[in-house]
């Protein structure tokens, strides 16, 4: 089941005419349009900007400036690893360093069967019970190898 | 009468499998053919509890965690339904020592209420403070809050009572209340168990602090790292609506009051509040310098109120109670309770709410039962990313603004990160410096340049190359990035970084003294 819609102008402008009655509506319509692309492509930075009566550099500066706003839609499932002090203090970083020797990739990257993407984070305020992780949308906490273990197992699936 | 049971759905309890167990007692439930009606809650905090389940009994709610699905048959089969014994169980809740030690005031609810429901909110005592609001009056509210001696709970520390009056006092038009629940600090998590265990008590406070200074429209700024609290937020702010408590003429008075939720897009600087208000207006989240303040202008160039989640969270038993119940908690300077966060390799990691003034040790050790790994704490680090490391011989120092800036500290949000002693303190101040390089906003020279720069250096330092050189230069730049940065994410991060270097000297130079033991 392929989770984001493939690009489409009219589709995007359908998006950005529901939010743009908005007081500083860009934020709000990016993420709209990440949820339903999986990213903002280039295509839609003249069409926000078009919308919105700003400059293409101005939301060009917007979409660049956040961590979230993805160039690319990731893969099928997006595994994010806390990588912020308190879980560093429990253990985190080897475990960061396990999943990337589990799945064969490295923070940030893709697997090559567009199965999962893995990416920090830093913090999920899980700070209690660190280390932390997420996937999707759902959180996994007091991680240890077997947890991760199963926890990539499950992204892989 | 049906049983009654409550099940967390703070996302600290969901990361524990709380989901799936609450899925779990329901089937058990049918299977045994019980009537029991499972209530989702927010947390109490004892993290390392959870997923705690609780069950209403003739003499309070009484506790078992941490409950397995495993253990479902062995507690129905002991008669937890009637609150009877067993190997998880941890007696009346409100009782348990950890609890009942505290000055519960911010969390009052929390962990009790079922988020979701504006009626159970109402009958725990909601909207008095509000019906208090309404019944004094704009100015009186406003110097209720001062008196009550509440000081920013983001971290800075300014006096909430003296925003709200500057606000006030600007003339009347379009005003705005932000409330900042961008809470990126590692180490932290009070902000999203108010939203997602309590969160009608956020809208009373944005509401009173609407009242109080002619705002009629409020913006939550959630983190987007916080999808729970977001979708806690969102239902709530509808409930209230539905309630008649946000919109026109709320509760029948003549006050307009409606507010929206904001989700970030994963820019920790955006917690900085005019980089919050950037992010807001639909800007790249860039620092502006102040003044103006945003008191002045602020969102959309108008008079703005920005207040953390716990600021605002506390104003309504402030004003339900009175300032002076509140200010005489505390000490000093610092009035009231801090909802103080202990997190990292630490035992019992939890949200531990209680008046300023007792000592770091007593938290660390005693509170918090020390490291998780049973290894000795070698430091912690207060206030979040851009909050000092401690050593053991500092930890005699009291929870308090004022204590903590005169040790070269902060508390920031309250949030306590424990290492034990394998943590490598130079690697933690390397990180400080690449941390502040990756989340920079850009703007101004110092902390843009100066992290990377800073970063560098130590990289250089634990390479052994012209250390003592490079330890002048590392302090130096500390300050320049301390004195020159425009806001606090380069301003602060010499904290940590020099804190490193002052109190574990010896983790900069290892390589180097094994170097010169090689030669």
């Amino acid at each position: 089941m392929p989770r984001y819609e493939p690009w489409n102008a009219d589709r995007a402008s359908e998006i950005i005419a529901r939010h743009r009655h908005l007081e500083g509506a860009t934020l709000p319509i990016l993420h709209a349009l990440q949820e339903t692309f999986g990213c903002v492509p280039e295509a839609a930075v003249p069409l926000v900007a078009e919308a919105l009566n700003l400059s293409r550099a101005e939301i060009h500066g917007t979409v660049t400036f956040y961590h979230d706003f993805r160039k690319q839609p990731p893969g099928r499932r997006v595994l994010k690893l806390c990588r912020a002090e308190s879980c560093q203090a429990a253990g985190g970083d080897a475990l960061a360093v396990r999943a990337e020797e589990k799945l064969g990739i490295q923070m940030g990257e893709t697997t090559l069967d567009n199965r999962v993407t893995l990416e920090p984070v830093y913090c999920l305020g899980l700070c209690h019970s660190s280390p932390a992780a997420m996937l999707d949308k759902h959180v996994f906490g007091m991680l240890d190898e077997a947890k991760l273990d199963a926890l990539v197992k499950e992204a892989q699936a | 009468m049906s049983a009654r049971i409550f099940i967390s759905r703070d996302s600290g309890a969901l990361c524990v499998g709380a989901d799936a167990l609450a899925t779990k007692f329901r089937k058990a439930f049918e299977q045994r053919s019980l009537d029991v009606e499972i209530v989702r809650t927010g947390s109490r905090g004892m993290y390392w509890l959870e997923p705690l389940v609780e069950v209403a009994t003739g003499q309070g709610r009484v506790g078992y965690g941490p409950v397995q699905a495993a253990d479902i048959d062995a507690l129905l089969d002991a008669g937890m339904l009637e609150g009877k014994m067993h190997g998880l169980c941890i007696g009346e809740v409100d009782e348990y020592p950890w609890l009942k030690s505290q000055t519960r005031l911010t969390f009052k609810n929390c962990g009790i209420v079922d988020p979701r429901s504006f009626e159970d909110y109402r009958a725990h005592g909601g909207y008095q403070g509000l019906a208090k609001a309404l019944a004094v009056g704009p100015e009186v509210t406003i110097e209720e809050v001062v008196a009550s001696g509440l000081r920013g709970r983001g971290g800075a520390g300014f006096p909430t009572g003296i925003k709200w009056r500057t606000v006030a006092q600007t003339p009347p038009q379009q005003k705005y209340i932000v409330c900042n629940a961008d809470e990126g600090d590692s180490g932290t998590f009070a902000d999203r168990m108010i939203m997602e265990g309590d969160p009608f008590v956020l809208i009373e406070g944005m509401t009173i602090a609407g009242i109080a200074v002619g705002a009629t429209y409020g913006y939550i700024y959630i983190r987007s790292e916080y999808p729970d609290a977001i979708e806690a937020m969102e239902i709530a702010v509808g409930e209230a609506r539905k309630g008649g408590m946000l919109g026109r003429k709320i509760a029948g008075s003549q006050y307009d009051f409606d507010m929206e939720v904001r989700a970030g897009a994963g820019a920790y600087v955006c917690g900085e509040e005019t980089s919050l208000l950037e992010s807001l207006e639909g800007k790249r989240g860039e620092v502006r310098a102040k003044p103006p303040l945003p008191a002045h202008i602020g969102l959309f160039g108008q008079p703005t109120v920005i207040n953390n989640v716990l600021s605002l969270a506390t104003v309504p038993i402030i004003m339900s109670e009175g300032g002076a119940f509140y200010r005489d908690f505390g000490m000093g300077k610092s009035r009231g309770t801090m909802p103080i966060q202990l997190a990292g390799n630490i035992k019992h990691g939890g949200l531990y709410e209680t008046a300023f003034g007792i000592t770091l040790g007593e938290l660390v050790d005693a509170i918090g039962g020390g490291t998780r790994s049973g290894r000795p704490v070698r430091a912690v680090q207060v206030g979040g990313p851009l909050g000092a490391y401690f050593p053991r011989e500092l930890f005699d120092t009291p929870f308090d603004y004022e204590a903590f800036a005169a040790r070269d500290g902060l508390i920031g949000h309250g949030g306590i990160v424990v290492f034990d002693d394998t943590v490598d303190m130079a690697k933690q101040a390397r990180f400080a410096m690449e941390f502040c390089a990756i989340e920079s906003c850009g703007k101004c020279t110092p902390c843009r340049i100066g992290s990377t720069r800073g970063v560098e250096l130590v990289d250089k330092i634990l390479a052994g190359e012209d250390r003592v050189e490079n330890l002048i230069v590392l302090e130096d730049l500390c300050n320049t990035m301390k004195f020159g940065s425009l806001c606090a994410l380069g301003g602060f991060t010499p904290y940590p970084v020099m804190s490193a270097l002052i109190h574990f000297p010896g983790d900069f130079g290892a390589k180097r003294k094994r170097l010169e033991a090689a030669e």
